[in-house]
């Protein structure tokens, strides 16, 4: 909504005469509930038509009032049943007391009602940034449960690697889906790598030593599992994991090697 | 300001708080009759009819359809409309040649209201020729856009806006 807009179209002007149609004129009372600033320009146009007309007055119409009292027996009662002076103050009373509770209890439930407003937006957002964890978990578990799959499959090979002297609490796991040319590695126990420099990952050919790059980590803090799936068409003998320069090297940095095992013949 | 406790106090036929909406609403009340009716005697008359239907039906009168001044002002306008149609007042009718509201202002000569109506006034005079007649039609006698723009040979579409401008000339000098 354009407030400048909507003030300058003239339409508050219309809806202080009167002029507009029953449905208009709720209409503007909406926007005037939701926009204070249209609401204040609605009351200073009012204060001015309320002035211009009164300049309109021949004289202060005060007498009148006392004719208007007559006509509605106003006040009549009050003289001519003296006696009940005091019931009827004590009505008086508590029809205040009344009022004075309606009017704390209204103002009460028109701030509960904002508070309530405010918490179903906040449940909302709530509830969606809820749902997005859902949907993350769910992708994950997934993911896990397809790994342990592949994991229990029979024909797999398990390949521990072990610390070497650059870290000696480091240590991976190979899973080499032989059939499938898959090596799985594991590398939970491999610390995060500094920045610039990402993990490779090298098939060995013992004699004589021949290393094969089976490719870089470069989503090693990104992955949740620290398992990534690599192709492998060689007949390993071994595999070994070296701290390489991102983007990976052509042959591993020996002084980097994190981790090496030899598989199982 | 929409006096919402006295009007809820009204609508419980609190007599106090009428006297209060009296007070508040007589002067501007008794102006726009006089617009419309031009004679002293039977604008009281009138007045005194409007606040008796003000007393009478105030439960009728809901924030969502209005103002509460709006609400006031259509009970005045269309009972000073009733009475110009009325028999009597035909017959008695002496000061047809006013047409406009500030025609009034010119034959004024004491201001007991609380309004600053000779600043109104010095300033009315210097209003455009067709603002006085928009207001006075559109505020004063309650035409429609149509109807006013009819009656002045002026675009319907330029109504509002034109009203507009005259209402914000107004305020200017008013200073609200």
């Amino acid at each position: 909504m354009e407030i400048e807009k909507y003030i300058t179209s003239g339409v508050l002007e219309l809806y202080v005469y009167g002029t507009l149609s029953e449905k208009e004129s709720e209409e503007v009372y909406k926007v005037l509930k939701e926009y204070p600033e249209i609401e204040k320009e609605v009351e200073q146009i009012e204060k001015g038509l309320l002035q211009l007309s009164s300049a309109m007055a021949p004289y202060n119409p005060e007498k009148v009032y006392n004719r208007i009292k007559d006509q509605l027996n106003l006040s009549e009662d009050e003289k001519v049943i003296a006696i009940d002076q005091k019931r009827r103050n004590w009505h008086a009373y508590i029809g205040w007391a009344a009022s004075v509770a309606l009017l704390i209890g209204l103002v009460t439930q028109l701030n509960k009602n904002k508070e309530l407003q405010q918490q179903v937006v906040d449940a909302n957002i709530e509830q969606q940034l809820l749902e997005g964890k859902i949907d993350v978990a769910e992708k994950d578990l997934t993911k896990t449960k397809s790994l342990l799959n592949i994991l229990r499959n029979k024909d797999i090979i398990q390949i521990p690697l072990q610390a070497q002297k650059v870290d000696p609490k480091a240590y991976a796991i190979v899973y080499w889906d032989k059939k499938n040319q898959i090596a799985y590695i594991d590398v939970a126990g491999l610390p995060t790598p500094p920045p610039g420099k990402v993990y490779q990952v090298w098939s060995l050919k013992l004699t004589p030593l021949t290393p094969t790059s089976l490719g870089v980590l470069d989503q090693f803090e990104e992955d949740e599992n620290k398992i990534f799936a690599l192709s492998n068409m060689n007949e390993s003998e071994a595999f070994g994991i070296t701290l390489e320069p991102k983007g990976g090297s052509k042959s591993p940095t020996l002084e980097q090697l994190y981790t090496l095992g030899a598989v199982e013949s | 300001m929409q006096p919402t406790i006295l009007i809820y106090q009204l609508q419980q036929k609190n007599e106090k708080a009428f006297q209060k909406i009296y007070e508040m609403y007589a002067d501007n009340t008794f102006g726009v009759i006089y617009t419309i009716i031009r004679d002293k005697t039977i604008s009281e008359e009138v007045l005194q009819d409007v606040f008796i239907k003000i007393w009478n039906n105030a439960s009728s009168y809901s924030e969502k359809k209005g103002r509460f001044f709006t609400w006031i002002l259509n009970i005045a306008r269309n009972a000073a409309i009733d009475k110009t149609r009325s028999k009597s007042f035909k017959n008695s009718q002496k000061n047809q040649e006013a047409e406009y509201f500030v025609d009034i202002l010119e034959e004024k000569n004491s201001f007991s209201q609380k309004t600053d109506a000779i600043g109104i006034k010095k300033y009315i005079n210097a209003l455009e020729p067709l603002c006085k007649k928009v207001i006075d039609l559109l505020f004063f006698k309650g035409f429609t856009q149509k109807e006013a723009s009819e009656k002045l040979e002026i675009p319907l579409g330029t109504i509002k806006t034109r009203n507009r401008i005259c209402i914000n000339k107004l305020r200017e000098i008013l200073e609200v």
